[in-house]
């Protein structure tokens, strides 16, 4: 019986020896390369400039494995934008001094006539000033991300500059709120005044008020000021749509859409703010009695009658219609 | 000094995800992140590869170059390390990374990443090397102790390595000649500029 069982022991050995022999010669012959028919990294990153594939873990988009399309972005957030915004700002600012040198504060050529005539609100006025600060403090938290790392961190250190820049985030984030509500009402409440119309034609080719040397006719916003609504109405609509973009990361695209909205965003903000260099600078000390229209609302007849001529007539029109009766009475 | 890097063998990878595992219960990395992933690509269909992935420590890190707080720097061993006291959580190395590393928890509200967490090679941060101060930041620090990632030392088919750049592509080049293929180190070339003839 342990014959036996020796003997099938050994065919049964034999047999799976002459198995494996069998098996495995076939393999050996054919050579079998399996990177072959593999997927290939760079022909992966040729076709889409990106891999992607499966994760079994639950955060899907973690899937891209590779996305070198950074470097690029790198290379516009390190230098060309620096380029474009530094060009932009100092460059405005550099044309502002020049000019005020050269220009001088615009003056009321006929003086004051001591009558005054509502220009804003104080709900326009509200609603510009809200929106005019929460620009400013935008505009200084936003530039501290461009320009903060070169110029400001090397004077107050990693600490002081990482604790400032933290809530420059913050206050970044929160007031684009009421940044975007400003923005919102300044398109509602000033639209009609703000269409483009042929008396722009002849303000602009005349060089406006500031530029050229006389006053051409204007309604309540000339030329000038109808493109200072419109970049900021369109400025504005792309700075927050992109911001809330990137504040709000995967809702609306992946990385390379979030790329797109920091390149669109920071090229808009560096142009806007230069803009508005220019508007502070009309508003403030580039024209005598501009500042008073947002300050306490109200300007001076002779300065309407200089810069807004049509709109002063459509006022007093307005204001003379009933006034007949008034008038016949006495 | 060595130069750290991370090589995965695609052709050994198994797809286990242990090493994404070992590296969450290591570091007692915050819910939602994963410093470490496994990416399946073409996934069943033939030719499959699965890759896995974590920071590949850059030369010329695009994160640190892009970084508006500059809270990055690079270790001795060419780890790059980052740290979450300066971190601002603003984005922009997530935007920059070519491998999707950097992550934010999300704290409180919208707008309001956390401080950035992502793979340190098991190296710790800033802090005294192995403090309690140390671990709750950023995890182990094996580094220090002498010890590789855990994620490639716990590898069971000794798919991913960790080690100095040119002693990992030497054992990779050496099974590529013994085998006779190899689908190449994933990742080198977007982050090393460089690739491992095979």
């Amino acid at each position: 019986m342990a014959c036996f069982a020796r003997f099938v022991r050994l065919v049964l050995g034999v047999a799976g020896l002459l198995l494996l022999v069998s098996a495995a010669s076939p393999s050996v012959a054919q050579q079998v390369n399996p990177t072959a028919s593999a997927v290939k990294e760079q022909q992966l990153l040729q076709e889409l400039n990106r891999v992607q594939g499966r994760v079994s873990i639950p955060d899907q988009r973690s899937g891209v494995l590779e996305q070198p399309a950074g470097r690029e972005w790198r290379e516009f957030r390190n230098v060309t934008l620096r380029w474009i915004g530094g060009i932009a700002i100092l460059g405005m600012l550099a044309a502002l001094v020049i000019f005020y040198l050269s220009r001088g504060m615009v003056r009321l050529q006929s003086g004051r006539s001591g009558r005054t005539i509502v220009r804003f609100s104080a709900f326009e006025r509200f609603v510009h000033w809200m929106t005019a600060t929460c620009f400013i403090i935008l505009a200084i938290s936003g530039l501290n991300v461009t320009f903060g790392r070169p110029l400001l961190l090397p004077l107050i250190g990693h600490e002081a500059f990482s604790e400032w820049s933290q809530w420059a985030k913050y206050v970044h984030n929160y007031l684009s709120f009421p940044f975007t509500i400003g923005v919102v009402l300044i398109f509602l409440m000033w639209i009609a005044g703000n269409i483009p119309n042929k008396v722009d034609v002849d303000w602009i080719k005349r060089g406006g008020g500031i530029v050229g040397h006389d006053h051409p006719p204007a309604y309540r916003f000339n030329a000038g000021q109808k493109a200072i609504y419109w970049i900021v109405v369109i400025g504005g609509g792309l700075v927050a749509a992109t911001g809330y973009a990137l504040m709000f990361p995967f809702y609306l695209s992946g990385i390379e859409g979030m790329q797109l909205a920091q390149i669109v965003h920071s090229i808009v903000a560096m142009l806007f703010t230069a803009v508005m260099l220019a508007h502070i600078y009309i508003g403030t000390i580039g024209m005598e009695g501009a500042f008073e229209a947002m300050g306490s609302g109200t300007v001076d007849v002779n300065w309407a009658r200089e810069h807004h001529n049509l709109w002063l007539e459509e006022e007093n029109a307005r204001d003379a219609r009933p006034q007949p009766s008034v008038t016949a009475a006495e | 000094m060595a130069r750290m890097k991370f090589l995965c063998d695609a052709d050994r990878c198994i797809e286990c995800n242990a090493c994404v595992t070992a590296c969450k219960n290591e570091h007692e990395v915050p819910w939602g992140i994963n410093r470490r992933r496994v990416v399946t690509i073409a996934d069943g269909k033939p030719g499959e590869r699965s890759v896995s992935m974590a920071c590949m420590h850059c030369t010329d890190a695009p994160c640190a170059a892009v970084c508006p707080v500059n809270c990055f720097y690079t270790t001795a061993d060419g780890v790059v390390l980052h740290s979450k006291d300066l971190c601002i959580g603003c984005g922009y190395c997530f935007y920059a990374c070519p491998f999707g590393a950097p992550q934010y928890p999300k704290v409180g509200n919208f707008g309001s990443r956390g401080k950035m967490d992502k793979c340190t090679y098991c190296a710790g941060g800033p802090e005294a090397d192995g403090s309690k101060e140390e671990y709750e930041k950023y995890g182990a620090n094996r580094l220090a102790e002498g010890k590789l990632p855990l994620c490639a030392e716990m590898c069971s088919t000794k798919s991913l390595l960790a080690g100095d750049g040119e002693i990992i592509a030497q054992i990779y080049k050496e099974r590529v000649l013994k085998r006779g293929y190899g689908s190449g180190a994933w990742g080198w070339k977007t982050a090393y500029r460089e690739t491992i003839e095979s």
